[in-house]
């Protein structure tokens, strides 16, 4: 039985979504190659190469694979599906655009979002918004699968694999690559902080969320989140969302500021280590999820914070 | 150009989530149950279409059980023209929807199926990649501004980084993520009219397809539950109990 992980990858290096795929991948089988897909991403080949317990690491590369068109990555696994048992892919957007494309022209049912590997066919995942976790066995000869990063360990680097190109020679067909517009920022990314400052409805307008979100997250090192109704009511870009239809995060450090704690916020950040809320209302659902609460308004309590913590030298 | 809306019934986002005692699955019986409302925007997506001239007839379309009807009402009363229920009791995976809806694509001829990106109990968000597959057309998933012209669609999609803008031919699958639009309301005149719009109903086995399940499910658990922590004094302890006590900054 062999594997193949589609990489999470930046072109110049391989998200540690990618590590943690690994870790699930090892549940199913020892045989674990990864595919790069991109342009110009020769450096994150590389890099996938050194992850512990690689066997080699596949290479394609065309502008319509470095934009990750679903059609354009079809037309290159589909083929190599022929000597693979398993598809893995973290549940990424670009993961989860294309995995269930695959597992349709594969004729087998995709097992999305797995958070633990029980054998090579058994899996739970998460449904209801992580409300209930199902326990299912897979009766299809191969398997597709996305992997909820956040629960798995990262795999170690140490390995030498190598790394061999293989062709992109199909194209996208009837779907182009137009535009992309990704907000570029110093901060570390959602979904590997360690630390994640997340702001609500409660913060009223983008320029109160910025204004409150964002020295804080500097002075922390921290990346920004969101509620979906701040993103909703558009204080917040949609990629900053956590929650059930969002980012699933699961930081050291979670800071959630006016935010109530709906059930869908909750599904997406309850596996971070430690929770903190600040929120002016004593009974809203994040406090039964918080290992520390601050009952308060944000206004005064979050400058008190920040100074706090510069006292302290942070 | 004709819409094709494929619908799910589920349990209403704002239902309490109960799992059975015996594990075999979340307690759906007397509950309230709804419209996806992922599906809701899809509805409200093709019914603009129609409203901007676009598109001529919205079709809407749900699998399962009998109830779904009620669902199909709801789409027919936001502006649906007429719907069709595919029989079944049985809890259809995504691949076997993606092969009914297929068939009924193959029925229907529409230009483009618009639907959730995911339902919110299964929580899968595989039945629009699958179906574009399966009828080799191209997909435009998780969509946040659609413009139809020509025989392109132009879809901006949400990323992980930021938004995605893909140009697919039509035929095409669309599926709909958050911010796409916000759906209306029903009012009752059109609640009413709704009743007089034609709703077919077929079984699942008259499709002929393969709707066998892969996927056996073993047990459905609650997860564990994440303990209640302790309100802290002030600003100055929270800094002190994370730096000493839970030792994150």
């Amino acid at each position: 039985m062999a594997v193949l992980i589609i990489a999470d990858h930046d072109n110049h290096a391989v998200r540690d979504t990618t590590h943690k795929s690994v870790t699930a991948a090892a549940g199913l089988s020892g045989d674990i190659d990864i595919l790069v897909l991109g342009q110009g991403a020769r450096a994150a080949a590389d890099a996938a190469a050194k992850i512990t317990g690689v066997r080699k690491v596949l290479l394609a590369e065309s502008p319509a694979l470095g934009a990750m068109v679903a059609e354009a990555v079809e037309a290159v696994v589909l083929p190599l599906m022929a000597g693979y048992d398993a598809l893995l892919t973290p549940a990424t957007s670009a993961g989860k655009n294309v995995a269930p494309r695959i597992a349709a022209k594969l004729d087998v049912a995709p097992i999305s979002d797995i958070v633990e590997v029980i054998d090579a066919s058994t899996f739970t995942r998460p449904i209801y918004a992580g409300n209930a976790l199902e326990t299912i066995k897979s009766s299809d000869a191969k398997k597709v699968i996305t992997v909820r990063p956040t629960v798995f360990a990262a795999a170690a680097e140490g390995g030498s694999a190598a790394v061999e190109v293989v062709s992109a020679a199909g194209d996208a067909g009837k779907s182009r690559f137009v535009s992309e517009e990704t907000v570029k920022s110093a901060r570390p990314e959602l979904g590997a902080a360690r630390i994640i400052v997340s702001g609500g409805r409660a913060m009223g307008s983008a320029d109160e969320f910025k204004a409150v979100l964002e020295p804080l997250a500097d002075m922390l090192g921290a990346a920004i989140g969101a509620s979906r109704a701040a993103v909703d009511a558009g204080y917040a870009p949609n990629d900053f969302q956590v929650g059930q239809t969002g980012k699933v995060v699961a930081p050291d450090l979670y800071i959630a500021i006016g935010i109530s704690g709906a059930i869908q916020h909750l599904a997406g950040m309850k596996d971070s280590k430690v929770i903190v809320a600040i929120n002016k209302d004593p009974d809203a659902p994040i406090f039964q999820v918080a290992d520390y609460g601050l009952v308060g308004d944000y206004k005064t309590l979050v400058p008190q914070f920040s100074a706090e913590l510069q006292k302290m030298g942070n | 150009m004709k819409v094709l809306v494929p619908v799910k019934r589920v349990l209403d986002y704002n239902v309490k989530v109960r799992v059975k005692a015996d594990g075999s699955g979340v307690d759906l019986s007397n509950m309230k149950m709804s419209m996806n409302p992922f599906d809701e925007i899809a509805i409200e997506e093709a019914v603009r279409l129609k409203e901007a001239g676009t598109a001529t007839e919205v079709v809407a379309v749900s699998i399962g059980v009998p109830q779904a009807q009620d669902t199909l009402r709801t789409a027919l009363a936001m502006g649906a023209d007429r719907a069709l229920l595919i029989q079944s009791d049985q809890d259809l995976e995504p691949l076997s929807v993606a092969k009914l809806l297929k068939a009924v694509v193959a029925e229907e001829q529409p230009t483009v199926v618009i639907l959730g990106k995911q339902a919110i109990d299964g929580d899968n968000n595989a039945v629009g990649q699958m179906l574009a597959a399966l009828l080799d057309w191209p997909q435009a998933t998780f969509a946040s501004k659609v413009e139809i012209a020509g025989n392109k669609a132009t879809v901006m999609r949400e990323v992980d980084g930021g938004l995605q803008t893909i140009e697919v031919d039509l035929p095409a699958v669309i599926t709909v993520d958050l911010r796409l639009n916000e759906p209306r309301y029903a009012s009752l005149p059109n609640i009413m009219k709704a009743r007089k719009k034609p709703l077919d109903v077929k079984e699942a086995a008259s499709y002929g397809v393969d709707i066998a399940p892969r996927l056996q499910v073993l047990k459905v658990a609650e997860p564990a539950k994440r303990k209640a922590g302790i309100k802290v004094e002030d600003a100055a302890d929270l800094v002190m109990r994370l730096k000493n006590e839970a030792g994150v900054l």
